[in-house]
């Protein structure tokens, strides 16, 4: 493992990330279903519906799917065929736009990311669509697929991809670092308040490109 | 939030703060943690070259925020964004249910902005019929209560889970656990339907790019993203100062933002806007966003000479965290709407001078708060010339006056402490301590044994001193001070023999009078100025080596303070850069000018423990040399957690707020004796007056002494 993807894993890890190492995309999806089958069957629910709610909030507990659902709105078809064939076998439903369908609740959202930074173990990415937003915000897992090569040192080194992005009409790009946290609540640290309780990062070993931008 | 309207009722909120166990506990037990915690978050980043970085990048922002303003407006609303600029809070407030009102908007939810809570937006908006929602965990459960933050990062660290359990069940209707994670859950869920069911998103920001467009928001729980994606409608509500120029600045700012806020490298999320992005809920699937930039008074604080510099503040809150008042007291008390250090600045400011007025002499000048903010504002100066601009617009008080007009007379005051000690008699008894004083002369002072002044002043001593060598190495002025020269002459004498023995030349320049300090910390600048001028008068440094004193306080006064009040006037100014660049505290001449090695002739094995004066080791920046000092005299001297943190004094302070000033004593020493030390070693004699003062008091074994003292 190169020096600065140790970096990366090491600063993830301290906030809570689970990293994975694998050799294709293929694998990556097989890691994704994994994870989702596993998932116990009361955490489908939106977080939280076992919860002693307010009526109003308890609403929301019925407009979950009766399926388990990976979101993948960033895949191209081809990708995303195969993931498809993997989530048949064991009836998960693999949703790729109009997530808005199902703010209920979703198990996995699984998108990649632009770049990835050691220094702080923060990943980019370009979330200009809505669909891509709600999927690493909604479920309660947020897995990300990361090229080795795509780990930089520190922000500066992001610089004119940040600056490239921000000249354009529109665009939304997030720093992501670790799950969602707070510790609001005599300042105990606890995940998961608003977006994922569990961030993956599954990094695709491409070395052909390692070290480029 | 401030409602007391004298210094009296504001001083029984204080006691009633310093009741509050919780929260006591609570903020104490994060002052130590952040303080704990700092040496690993800035392992890899030197805190000055981030500090120096994020001063200069704010400052050259704040000298062109209308510039920028344009810039911006320009790039955002080629990009879909529509800009406001509005004037004072009650147009920031009306232009956001005017564009509710445009967008038919009725939920509203909203990510966390200090702007909005400086203009009370909620309740602006709630007044007129909008139902909002706080989607920040701390903040959601303040305004459930119907409170303001206590804390800029942390709004709720006042409040046990209890507290919360007890709200989130009468939120909810169901009984609540007091299990936080649950409590957290719970949360989530309730709030995740107001966000569904919203139709307005309002967020603060903490950049807006100028170069682009962009707007950067950190957070930690993620909901300004849901904030910014689910609505259809967006409004961003920030205050002027928020302008950045470029991306440079924007990342330079983030990097010590997180770090020097909660310690972590960065947070969890941080959200970059440019345009009117993708929204499949809005008319032409594009997202209505409003950015409103909020002026009340900034624009005119940019182009002012001394407090532009509180604009480079980047809300991180540490001033507070450092705060040793805060510590005890907690936000609501310790602040207005901005709390901690530059909330006594901004609240002048930002909400008038009924706001400031008792709040804003509530400080210990201990500077803790400059040596940890990582904008380089120089808070506690800002605090003084806060405090001086209330007072000429209101009467000084009689107490401030008396003293103005005593130190600006050095024999007037000199031969009052003369006719006080023979005065003294009948309550000194010929000791070293004012005993059985009438409780109406005492007070709320009452907390510490006061001292006598001394038989003689070392003014009067001085011809009795050993004479100076014939070939000196250098010559040293000594500035006494008055604590020293009226009540602990001992500590001069030993001071001066131990230089001479060491071939140095000692002079006293017999018309010096106070430094100035008391009289600059009760805000009477004019009178602060007259006292330097006279003493740079009376001490030529043209003739000296070096101007020492073994009082940290007038030291760091001398040092830092005297150019700002004598000013740029043509040829003085000379004098004063001569003067100050001279003066020197006594471990810095003898470790680090005379090189003085195993000194003491008291080799003592006590336990002891050193207490850095505030005015030594962040006013003058000295932090080796007294410590090496005691290690190498062969001085049982072990480090202590609490070393570097205030003793409670604050000159004039302890009479104003005394029973501020009982606690943040007590608590050192009660942690010096849990830790069994037998001896307490410091530079100041203010720092002696109180904790030996306290340590009397309280009948402790704990003996007090000057370096001086520990070395012969």
């Amino acid at each position: 493992m190169s020096d600065i993807m140790e970096r990366f894993q090491e600063r993830a890890e301290a906030v809570s990330a689970q990293v994975t190492h694998v050799q294709g995309p293929q694998e990556a999806f097989e890691y994704t279903l994994r994870l989702c089958v596993q998932k116990e069957a009361c955490q489908i629910l939106v977080s939280g519906c076992e919860q002693p709610l307010s009526t109003a909030a308890e609403d929301l507990c019925h407009l979950q799917v009766p399926e388990k659902t990976i979101a993948a709105p960033d895949f191209s078809s081809s990708q995303l065929q195969s993931l498809v064939d993997l989530c048949k076998e064991q009836s998960i439903s693999v949703i790729q736009q109009g997530l808005r369908e199902y703010l209920g609740g979703m198990d996995i959202g699984l998108t990649q990311a632009d770049y990835a930074v050691a220094e702080t173990g923060t990943l980019v990415l370009d979330s200009s669509k809505e669909d891509f937003r709600l999927a690493t915000m909604i479920p309660e897992i947020h897995v990300v697929l990361l090229y080795s090569s795509h780990i930089v040192s520190d922000f500066p080194q992001i610089k004119n991809y940040l600056q490239q992005r921000f000249s354009s009409t529109a665009n939304y790009t997030a720093f992501i670092t670790g799950p969602s946290r707070t510790a609001d609540i005599e300042r105990v640290l606890t995940l998961g308040v608003h977006g994922p309780l569990e961030q993956h990062i599954i990094i695709v070993n491409d070395c052909s490109n390692k070290g480029q931008l | 939030m401030q409602r007391a309207k004298n210094l009296q009722e504001y001083r029984k909120e204080l006691q009633e703060s310093l009741e509050q166990d919780f929260q006591r506990q609570a903020l104490d037990s994060f002052a130590v943690a952040y303080k704990s915690g700092r040496p690993n978050v800035f392992a890899r980043h030197d805190f000055n070259t981030l500090r120096s970085d994020i001063s200069q990048a704010k400052e050259e922002d704040t000298s062109h925020l209308e510039e920028l303003y344009e810039q911006f407006k320009e790039e955002a609303e080629k990009k879909g964004m529509h800009v406001h600029f509005a004037q004072t809070d009650r147009e920031a407030n009306s232009l956001v249910t005017r564009i509710a009102e445009e967008n038919g908007c009725k939920k509203i939810v909203k990510s966390k902005s200090m702007t909005a809570e400086e203009t009370l937006l909620n309740h602006y908006l709630e007044r007129h019929g909008l139902e909002v929602t706080e989607t920040d965990l701390g903040e959601w459960i303040i305004q459930l209560r119907d409170e303001g933050p206590s804390h800029m990062v942390m709004p709720a660290i006042h409040l046990s889970r209890d507290q919360v359990k007890d709200l989130f069940t009468q939120v909810t209707g169901r009984q609540q656990d007091r299990d936080i994670e649950t409590l957290v859950k719970v949360a989530r869920r309730e709030l995740r339907q107001r966000f569904v069911q919203a139709d307005m998103g309002i967020t603060g920001a903490n950049f807006a790019i100028a170069q682009s467009g962009t707007l950067g928001i950190v957070t930690n729980e993620g909901n300004a993203r849901l904030v910014t994606t689910l609505p259809r409608v967006h409004v961003v509500f920030l205050g002027m100062d928020k302008l950045t120029a470029s991306l440079d600045g924007a990342l330079t700012t983030l990097n010590g933002l997180s770090k020097n806020a909660t310690g972590q490298a960065i947070t969890s999320y941080v959200t970059w806007i440019t345009g009117a992005n993708e929204c499949q809920v809005a008319p032409e699937e594009n997202k209505i966003v409003h950015v409103i930039f909020l002026d009340n008074g900034r624009l005119a604080l940019s182009r002012d000479a001394v407090f532009s510099q509180a604009l480079r503040c980047v809300r991180c809150g540490a001033c507070a965290n450092v705060c040793p008042i805060y510590r005890l007291v907690g936000g609501h008390k310790y602040g207005h709407i901005y709390i901690g250090a530059i909330g006594l600045i901004l609240t002048y400011f930002f909400h008038g001078k009924d706001m400031d007025k008792n709040l804003i002499q509530n400080c210990l000048n201990c500077q803790a708060c400059k040596d940890v903010c990582i904008a380089g504002i120089d808070l506690p100066r800002l605090i003084k010339e806060v405090q001086v601009l209330i007072q000429e617009q209101d009467k000084h008080p009689f107490f401030n006056r008396f003293v103005a007009a005593l130190l600006k007379n050095r024999k007037m005051f000199h031969s009052l402490l003369r006719t006080a000690k023979s005065l003294q008699k009948p309550v000194s008894w010929g000791g070293p301590y004012l005993r059985h004083l009438p409780h109406f002369l005492l007070g709320d002072q009452d907390f510490k044994a006061l001292p006598a002044l001394a038989s003689q002043p070392f003014r009067d001593k001085w011809k009795d001193m050993p004479e100076n060598p014939k070939n000196p190495s250098y010559n040293v002025a000594l500035f006494t001070g008055c604590l020293q020269d009226f009540v602990y002459p001992e500590q001069l004498e030993k001071c001066v023999q131990i230089l001479t023995e060491h071939n140095v030349a000692v002079h006293l320049p017999l018309e010096q009078g106070c430094c100035g300090l008391p009289a600059y910390m009760l805000g009477e600048k004019e009178a602060a100025r007259e006292v330097a001028l006279h003493n740079l008068s009376a001490i030529d440094p043209a003739y000296y080596d070096y101007v020492l004193t073994l009082c940290a306080s007038c030291g760091s006064h001398l040092k830092e303070n005297y150019p700002g009040l004598i000013g740029a006037e043509s040829g003085v100014q000379v004098k004063t850069e001569q003067f100050t660049s001279k003066v020197i505290d006594l471990a810095s001449l003898l470790y680090s000018v005379l090189g003085l090695q195993n000194s003491a002739l008291n080799f003592s094995q006590e336990k002891t423990a050193y207490h850095a004066p505030c005015h030594l080791c962040r006013g003058m920046g000295v932090k080796t040399g007294p410590r090496e000092l005691l290690r190498q005299a062969g001085i049982n001297y072990q480090e202590n957690r609490e070393e570097e943190n205030c003793c409670g004094l604050g000159g004039t302070y302890s009479t104003k707020f005394p029973e501020i000033s009982k606690e943040i004593m007590n608590y050192k020493l009660d942690y010096l004796e849990r830790d069994n030390f037998q001896r307490l070693v410091t530079d100041c004699p203010g720092c002696i007056l109180q904790l030996r003062g306290g340590a009397k008091k309280r009948n402790s074994s704990i003996q007090v002494v000057h370096l001086v003292e520990a070395l012969r």
